[in-house]
């Protein structure tokens, strides 16, 4: 029985946004999170990240059933929701199914906006609280960590993947270079909140615009994501209101039906006096309606079109994800191979208590019937009965050592454990 | 002499429009500041010639089809150097400039050489009337190139095809601006223009307005420039509409001029205005 690495968590594809937002991304909620995983008696190393779109605990257990009990029972606690609810949203992962989930978070292949940079920052946050602050991570999580920054550092100079995000924002830029006379003091209403939409507002306010206006159901929310922009909250109700003075909305919304109907934007187009406006919607499904486009002085692009229009420049896009997934399956292949040496490393330390206590064993039995020894006398025997030892255990270590990242590598451990009676003298050795 | 002028300045036109049309092509910088100089060059030129045009005949080089298409594209050329250095919109020279080389080129290659002058049209209200005519068809012309780049443009962003002007061309709210001024510098200039032939015809025929085919259509003109004035100041017209609508108007534009000039009108038909009635 060794340790194993599990991943509970649930995302933008696997559960809305309410259950999402339940467990709301701020720091508190992260720290509490992981003091309680402290606590708990069947995690051994824990790690808690949460952002808009991902909600992850990722641990070690000996005891993979209770720790999963536990760690949905802190859900819980944490959301302030009963399990039942969100049960459904979960997935879990263990071992290289969980070294996979990480290592394709880390390098944005899991973010909603494949290649977005921002989870990376998002994570190495996470890792920074866990391990710096509230160290509840040990030698497995960490190494687990560094690879995944390392993973994710490879996905982004070895693949195309990251620059076609970072361009999908770049084009929304274009195009509004290309509809506007300048961007210096146009307004942009964003609607939603979601990596990407933020991106893009970023993007925009590089660009020269400096007013932005946020609306989200929730308010909380919109008031974050302001004050990050120095920007205007407003209700979801006011979007009609604001909508007649913004040049540019980016929508990112979870809502199923269109937030932005065709009704809305054509009885707002007299109102505006004609002036253009410019729909970006980042969302899936969409948020504005499509016939939109038809009207005059609207000019509206989804994420397919944005996309369309960086595909001109990179046209490998598929082969670039390939490449990108590769390169996650080679890393998890060398994480596992780290792992399994730190597997034989307690059978070889049991092996060695096993022989060393045998040989103190003997010694303190044979010694009273030697009769009256010199201390050299004594140290002869000592080190000779050592010796023996050592010889002895030298080439089954050699073996194990040598099989440690082999197939074969269960099949010798268990031969040895079950050889040399390991497992009923020491449990584990850990 | 006078016609060495001519020559100079339609080689450098064509040599500018060579320039700019090589600058939409490759959008390499130095090909439009060349193309720019040597334009102002072969203005100064053109300028030259129809000074010498105006001493000789004493009164503007307007009278026959000939001179007033070389007159006219001198308008073009003058209102599109302004709104250079009013605007900065380098393509604007690459939509502008051969239609000046165009027009050059007919003037050129048409018979027709003033002689003689009738006396009536010896008079500062020629000059003044279809002067500022000229210069506010020359804004309407502007009007028309901003025009078809725009709808360009906009079809490339609706239809999310980007082709090859995409990159090119301007923004949308540009052109819509630049489609914009030019009508409202162009209208007045019309206006005077009708106003001062108005004045000019009560002088020299004694009514200020004689139900001319040429005179009918210019009002139409007028009318239609007025009421696309109207909806984009008023009701708020820009974009697509705008942009439509003043293509239309510059279509009625040009009917007028070729049609009044060359088959529909009286007095203001070039047959009898020059040369053979004079």
């Amino acid at each position: 029985m060794t340790v194993k690495i599990v991943n509970i968590g649930m995302n933008h594809e696997s559960a809305p946004v309410e259950l999402r937002e339940c467990m709301a991304n701020d720091r508190e909620k992260t720290a509490m999170a992981l003091a309680c995983m402290r606590e708990l008696k069947w995690i051994r190393e824990g790690l808690f990240l949460s952002t808009c779109n991902r909600v992850e605990a990722i641990y070690t257990t000996d005891n993979p059933a209770e720790a999963k009990k536990s760690i949905l029972s802190m859900f819980s606690r944490l959301g302030n929701i009963s399990e039942e609810r969100f049960i459904s949203n979960i997935y879990i992962y263990e071992d290289s199914e969980a070294l996979k989930h990480i290592f394709r978070v880390a390098s944005s292949l899991d973010s909603m906006v494949v290649g977005e940079p921002q989870i990376l920052g998002q994570i190495k946050e996470a890792f920074h609280q866990a391990a710096g602050i509230e160290k509840t991570t040990g030698v497995i999580l960490n190494r687990l960590m560094h690879r995944a920054f390392h993973v994710a550092k490879r996905v982004k100079t070895e693949t195309g993947i990251s620059e076609a995000a970072v361009s999908i924002s770049y084009a929304a830029v274009e195009l509004a270079k290309k509809i506007f006379y300048g961007l210096e003091g146009r307004k942009v209403l964003l609607i939603g909140a979601g990596e990407m939409a933020e991106l893009a507002a970023r993007h925009l306010m590089g660009h020269g615009i400096d007013s932005l206006i946020v609306a989200n159901r929730s308010f909380n929310k919109a008031v974050q994501i302001a004050d990050l922009f120095k920007g205007k909250a407003v209700f979801f109700e006011e979007i009609e209101t604001y909508l007649l003075e913004v040049d540019i909305v980016i929508t990112s919304t979870s809502s199923t039906h269109f937030v932005i109907p065709y009704d809305l934007v054509r009885n707002s187009l007299r109102k505006r006096r004609n002036h253009p406006l410019f729909f970006i919607d980042i969302a899936v499904p969409r948020d504005v309606e499509p016939r939109v486009n038809d009207l005059e002085n609207v000019y509206l692009y989804d994420i397919d079109d944005l996309k369309e229009v960086v595909k001109e420049n990179t046209v490998q896009r598929k082969e670039e994800a390939l490449k990108a997934e590769r390169i996650v399956q080679e890393e998890i292949i060398r994480f596992e191979k780290w792992l399994k040496t730190l597997d034989v490393v307690p059978t070889i330390k049991a092996l060695k208590d096993k022989i060393e206590s045998i040989r103190k064993n003997e010694i303190g039995k044979s010694l009273p019937a030697l009769g009256e020894l010199t201390p050299s006398q004594i140290n002869g025997i000592e080190s000779l009965t050592a010796s023996l030892a050592d010889k002895i255990m030298n080439d089954p270590i050699v073996v194990l050592k040598g099989k440690a990242g082999g197939k074969s590598r269960d099949t010798y451990l268990d031969i040895i454990r079950k050889l040399f009676n390991l497992d009923k003298n020491n449990h584990r050795g850990a | 002499m006078a016609e060495i002028l001519y020559k100079i300045a339609l080689f450098l036109v064509l040599l500018s429009t060579v320039g700019f049309i090589l600058y939409i092509i490759k959008q390499e910088k130095k090909f439009f500041r060349w193309s720019y100089i040597i334009l102002f060059v072969g203005f100064i030129f053109h300028t030259l010639f129809l000074a010498h045009q105006y001493y000789r005949l004493g009164t503007a080089p307007v009278i026959s089809l000939k001179s007033t298409l070389s007159f006219f594209s001198w308008c073009i050329i003058g209102v599109y150097l302004v709104f250079q250095m009013r605007f900065g919109l380098m393509v604007l020279g690459s939509f502008v400039a051969p239609l000046a080389a165009v027009l050059m080129i007919i003037s050129i290659a048409i018979p027709g050489m003033e002689s003689t002058v009738r006396p009536m049209l010896k008079s500062a209200w020629l000059t003044v009337h279809v002067g500022t005519i000229f210069i506010g068809d020359a804004m309407f012309v502007i009007t028309f190139a901003a025009a078809i780049m725009y709808l360009i443009q906009e079809r490339h962003i609706k239809k999310k095809t980007r082709g090859s002007f995409y990159s090119r061309l301007p923004s949308l709210e540009t052109l819509d601006s630049i489609n914009h001024h030019s009508l409202m510098y162009g209208f007045p200039f019309l206006t005077l223009g009708m106003i001062s032939g108005a004045i000019y015809a009560q002088y020299a025929l004694g009514s200020y307005w004689r139900w001319d085919p040429k005179e009918v259509w210019s009002l139409i003109t007028w009318l239609a420039y007025a009421v696309l004035l109207h909806e984009r100041l008023a009701v708020g017209w820009r974009g697509r509409r705008a942009a439509l609508m003043s293509i239309v108007c510059f279509c009625i534009l040009i009917f007028t001029f070729l049609g009044g000039s060359l088959w529909l009108s009286d007095y203001h038909s070039f047959d009898n205005l020059g040369v053979r009635i004079g």
